[in-house]
């Protein structure tokens, strides 16, 4: 998918979650939106990206929930042919 | 005329039913609430009285005098209507007196009005036959025949047989609070005129039919009921327009493949609606039988071939091998389906299952994501339910109503009477919205506050409305207290009195008088019932789910939620929208809201349905977008959506849905989305299947066949066959079965049945052992979620700027006399009002622009151009533009950009930056684009195979 795109929806979901003064909440908070909401073709991807440009464009808060998701979800094979 | 199988009681029952009052009615006792008119009372106990100025709907008003009755006791002839009980009373309604006096008033009625033709519903007619006059007395006065005003599509009004008994202009007052008809003249030169004794069509009147509903006589008639004659029976359902839901009874004539609606008569027993409907649901039910409907099943291999008609067989064998085919080379999860708001929740229901089950993914969406879904989020985050807290009866109780981003009168136009019959008995209005729609002002109502915002700043908007609550110390913080959690709510008040929330501090930004902003936070925490009504001005925003919050926010703070008159309510823009969120049709959901990754959830479905469900969410429509344009979603089942006239960015759309190999499309008509198909499934209208919609007040009401399906499958049957095509067939019998699996299947469905649903007319969810007879009202004692939530609402701007390239910022909407993508409306008499978009635009934009009402004007955002005619109002601001996207030929879409809600990716709609400009003729664009945008071509051969009985 178009990885700009991705960017900027995950930096609007950063938007949000900053209002939370606890950091490391909000940091969980994102990665729990990304988990909760985005296709694993889309979190594959944007983790590809945040891992191999070290998160360029990603907003700070963008960059430590999707290093969480990272984390705690490495890159998966794509699903396999019905 | 009301339905044929209604019983009119005459005068409405008492408002607040007092205790039991018993009276003797012609010797007979009967017991009818206190508040009771005798007229009522003896209907009640069986006996008609005559009547003409009378009807259930309206206020006794005492004009006609044919409803005399004798009470003991009391001097003369007092009028049944007007007349309440008190205990004891001893009334007569027949004696030769009364009779006397009866056919004296008659008389003089028939001395101005012939009898109308044989066989025609006519109250007058009934009535003389009651009182046994067939003719006059008296000579009618020679005298030039008034003309017939047959201005309006719909109905015709003939002078010459209205009584001026009033029925109509109260009705209009009263019901519709339109107030377009009066009583013009004195004495015998007395008559009924719209507005300034204008024909209808020009006059101020909505066409919502009220008065048609109203007349005792053939002088407000339905052109259908002259054109294909009286009625034989009459089939209760409910409407297939907006999310208000309205209960309909369709009056129909003959039977089988050959039965003709002949009119929609609105149910004055129906849930939401008591009565009353508007112009498209009672008028504008014409697409239904429309010839452009296309009745067998069609393929073609790509998109540049013609389309060729098949048998059904066919159509799904191809269908389901070109699924299977795309899955074997792009992978399980390269294909996904698409259910509408506008089926009923059965079929809704089947799509999600089918694509669960038989595509083996979690890629199903609905087209409420473009709408509704912000709702969902911020509902189900703060109060624990994705869905609206009050039923519609609940605004008869609100001390203070608050529209923000909704325009009742025209999106919502029933249950807009009911919130303006409010207003009148004086509850209090603030209106948040950049336009001035139709209730800011209009007969007898005035905007207490109006706050017109700029385009995108709602949520700062409202949270300097909080701010000013939370300052001015005008919580409600027993009731936070006891119900909300404590932690979340002193970190929202710390948010929220920040100086930068400050109305003042936010004037900059929302273009709204601090002042304003002051009184309207004042106005709605002083309440005492407070309610919140919103549409799509909320949701349809970068941050649509924020501003939903910020409202349950509001409400929760302030007290406001959990009894009636309060409450956090969205208005549903399409008939089913809470319905086919509520079936389990996000890519996240299963029925109920349940996430597909709680294993006990997935276990009860994977059991049921007997195979293994994927744990992960799904795409969502803009992510199968993307996915078509990288090459790894390829094939979609679309039933009943039109997203490339109604989804944002359309040239976006186009080449994500020219990437796909096989789109099959399920609908009425060749739609937008069926210049991109390469399977078409013939659909049914709402009046050739069975089911249910579930409306904006989570009212489940029944669909009801009324005739054959046309093509020969109802919509929930044709899933079934492309299920059974890829290998998992489906075993219903009727779509009743299907909502048996539905109640087992979801917790606040539990207690629906089909049985249930017949019994009580509708039912609200949650509807299950706590409550077996539905829950008007939500939240009672304690939120869904438990304790309530206040989620943070920090204001942040939309990257939708206005720049010098594009100085404006556009916002859309709807009009009264249309529907969404206009595949309905358009194929109806109701484009005699509005036969195209138009631009609004502010005088002062207008003139520095050179444009005059009515020019030609190009369009233009980032994302795209057009053409329409432009509109000078005053009802938008300065620097704000305003249009509809209900013609294909317009396709204000092509303008919209790709942002979206951050929570939900519904689209922003509402915020686009643009320039207008003048054009001597349609861009070049337009005609550029006027050929590959006709309709696609008809199939070139007829299938030899008859469509299934």
């Amino acid at each position: 998918m178009n990885i700009d795109l991705l960017i900027k929806m995950a930096n609007e979901i950063s938007a949000y979650f900053a209002a939370e003064k606890d950091t490391e909440q909000a940091a969980k908070d994102v990665a729990g939106h990304l988990r909760r909401y985005w296709e694993p073709r889309m979190r594959r991807q944007i983790i590809t990206y945040y891992e191999e440009r070290q998160g360029a464009g990603l907003s700070e808060l963008a960059q430590r929930g999707v290093g969480l998701l990272a984390a705690a979800e490495p890159p998966a094979a794509p699903a396999p042919p019905a | 005329m009301f339905a044929i199988d209604y019983e009119d009681l005459g005068t409405p029952a008492p408002v607040e039913a007092g205790a039991a009052v018993t009276v003797e009615i012609d010797g007979e006792a009967t017991t009818v609430p206190a508040g009771t008119s005798v007229m009522r009372a003896a209907a009640l106990a069986g006996t008609q009285l005559p009547k003409l100025c009378a009807t259930d709907t309206l206020k006794a008003f005492g004009s006609c005098r044919m409803c005399l009755v004798e009470i003991e006791g009391r001097k003369g002839y007092p009028a049944s209507c007007t007349t309440t009980v008190v205990p004891g009373m001893k009334i007569r309604t027949h004696s030769d007196r009364l009779t006397a006096l009866r056919r004296g008033v008659l008389d003089l009625y028939l001395s101005e009005h012939p009898l109308d033709p044989a066989g025609a519903r006519c109250e007058l007619q009934d009535v003389a036959r009651t009182v046994g006059l067939a003719q006059t007395s008296y000579r009618r006065a020679a005298r030039e025949p008034a003309p017939r005003d047959e201005s309006n599509p719909y109905f015709t009004f003939d002078p010459e047989q209205c009584i001026v008994c009033s029925r109509c202009v109260r009705a209009c007052d009263e019901v519709q609070g339109t107030f377009a008809l009066t009583v013009q003249g004195r004495g015998l030169a007395s008559k009924i005129a719209a507005s300034q004794d204008q024909p209808f069509l020009e006059s101020e009147c909505v066409s919502c039919g009220a008065c048609v509903e109203a007349c005792p006589t053939t002088a407000l008639m339905e052109k259908s009921v002259i054109r294909l004659g009286q009625p034989e029976r009459a089939i209760t359902t409910t409407c297939a327009y907006c999310g208000v839901g309205c209960t309909f009874e369709a009056e129909v004539r003959g039977a089988g493949a050959a039965t003709e609606v002949v009119r929609m008569a609105p149910s004055r027993d129906g849930d939401a609606n008591h009565g009353h409907a508007c112009i498209k649901g009672r008028f504008a039910y014409g697409y239904a039988t429309h010839p452009d409907r296309i009745l067998k099943p069609m393929i073609r291999k790509t998109t540049r071939e013609e389309w060729r008609e098949v048998s059904w067989d066919e159509a799904i064998r191809y269908a389901a091998s070109e699924m299977r085919r795309i899955q074997a080379k792009y992978g399980r999860d390269s294909v996904g389906g698409i259910t509408s708001s506008r089926c009923t929740n059965e079929e809704t229901f089947l799509v999600q299952k089918m694509v669960r089950v038989a595509f083996g993914n979690n890629n199903v969406d609905t087209c409420a994501r473009v709408c509704h879904s912000p709702t969902g989020y911020g509902l189900k985050s703060t109060i624990g339910e994705s869905a609206g807290t009050q039923a519609f009866t609940s605004v008869a109780k609100a001390d203070v109503i608050m529209v923000v981003g909704a325009n009742p009168t025209d999106g919502h136009p029933v249950f807009a009477s009911q919130m303006k019959q409010r207003l009148r008995q004086g509850a209090k209005l603030i209106v948040v919205d950049p336009r001035a729609i139709g209730l800011v002002r209009s007969p007898h109502i005035a905007a207490d506050v109006h706050l017109q915002l700029t385009p995108g700043t709602n949520v700062a908007v409202l949270n300097a409305i909080a701010h000013v609550i939370v300052t001015e110390g005008l919580t409600k913080d027993d009731y936070v207290a006891e119900r909300c959690e404590p932690e979340a709510y002193q970190l929202w008040q710390e948010l929220i009195a920040a100086d930068r929330n400050s109305p003042e501090a936010m004037e900059s930004v929302t273009g709204v008088p601090a002042d304003l902003v002051r009184r309207a936070a004042r106005l709605y925490a002083a309440g005492p019932n407070s309610a919140i009504y919103y549409g799509l001005g909320v949701t349809e925003h970068s941050q649509g789910s924020t501003a939903v919050m910020a409202l349950a926010n509001l409400a929760m703070a302030t007290g406001n939620l959990g009894r009636e008159g309060v409450g956090v309510n969205p208005l549903r823009g399409q008939n089913n929208v809470q319905g086919s969120c509520d079936m389990g049709s996000f890519p996240h959901e299963f029925s109920a809201y349940r996430h597909v990754s709680d294993p006990v959830v997935r276990g009860l479905f994977e059991r049921a349905w007997g195979v293994t469900l994927q744990a992960e969410p799904g795409l969502r429509i803009t992510n199968m977008f993307e996915a078509a344009l990288d090459g790894t979603f390829r094939g979609m089942y679309v039933q009943g959506e039109d997203f490339v006239q109604s989804d944002p960015n359309t040239h976006h759309v186009t080449r994500a849905m020219e990437s796909l190999e096989c789109v099959i499309l399920q609908d009425l008509f060749l739609n937008e989305t069926a210049k991109f198909a390469h399977v078409f499934l013939p659909g049914s209208s709402f009046i050739e299947k069975d089911g249910t919609f579930t409306n904006a007040e989570r009212r489940i009401g029944r669909v009801r066949k009324i005739m054959p399906p046309k093509a020969g499958y109802e919509d929930w049957q044709v899933t079934m066959l492309l299920s059974e095509a890829l290998g998992f067939p489906m075993h219903y019998r009727h779509p009743s079965e299907i909502m048996e699996e539905i109640a087992r299947l979801t917790p606040t469905f539990a207690g629906v049945t089909y049985e249930k649903l017949d019994r009580l007319g509708s039912i609200q969810w949650p509807c299950n052992d706590e409550a077996p007879e539905g829950t008007p009202t939500m939240h009672v004692h304690q939120f869904v979620r438990g304790k309530g939530k206040f989620c943070l609402t920090e204001y942040v701007p939309t990257s939708e700027r206005s720049t010098s390239r594009f100085p404006l910022i556009l916002t859309t909407g709807r009009v009264l006399t249309q529907y969404n993508v206009g595949a309905q409306t358009r194929r109806t008499d109701n484009v005699v009002w509005h036969p195209e978009d138009m631009l609004e635009i502010h005088p002062h934009d207008a003139e520095v622009r050179g444009i005059c009402d009515g020019d030609w004007i190009g369009l233009m955002s980032r994302a795209g151009e057009t053409v329409l005619r432009a509109k000078v109002t005053g009802r938008i601001a300065p620097g704000v533009v305003y249009t509809t996207f209900h013609f294909p030929e317009t396709n204000a879409n092509v303008v919209t950009t790709e942002n979206s809600d951050w929570a939900t990716n519904c689209p922003e709609y509402k915020v686009t930056a643009v320039e207008v400009v003048l054009v001597n003729q349609k861009d070049a664009w337009r005609q550029r684009t006027a050929e590959e945008r006709a309709l696609p071509k008809p199939a070139r051969r007829r299938s030899r195979d008859p469509a299934p009985a």
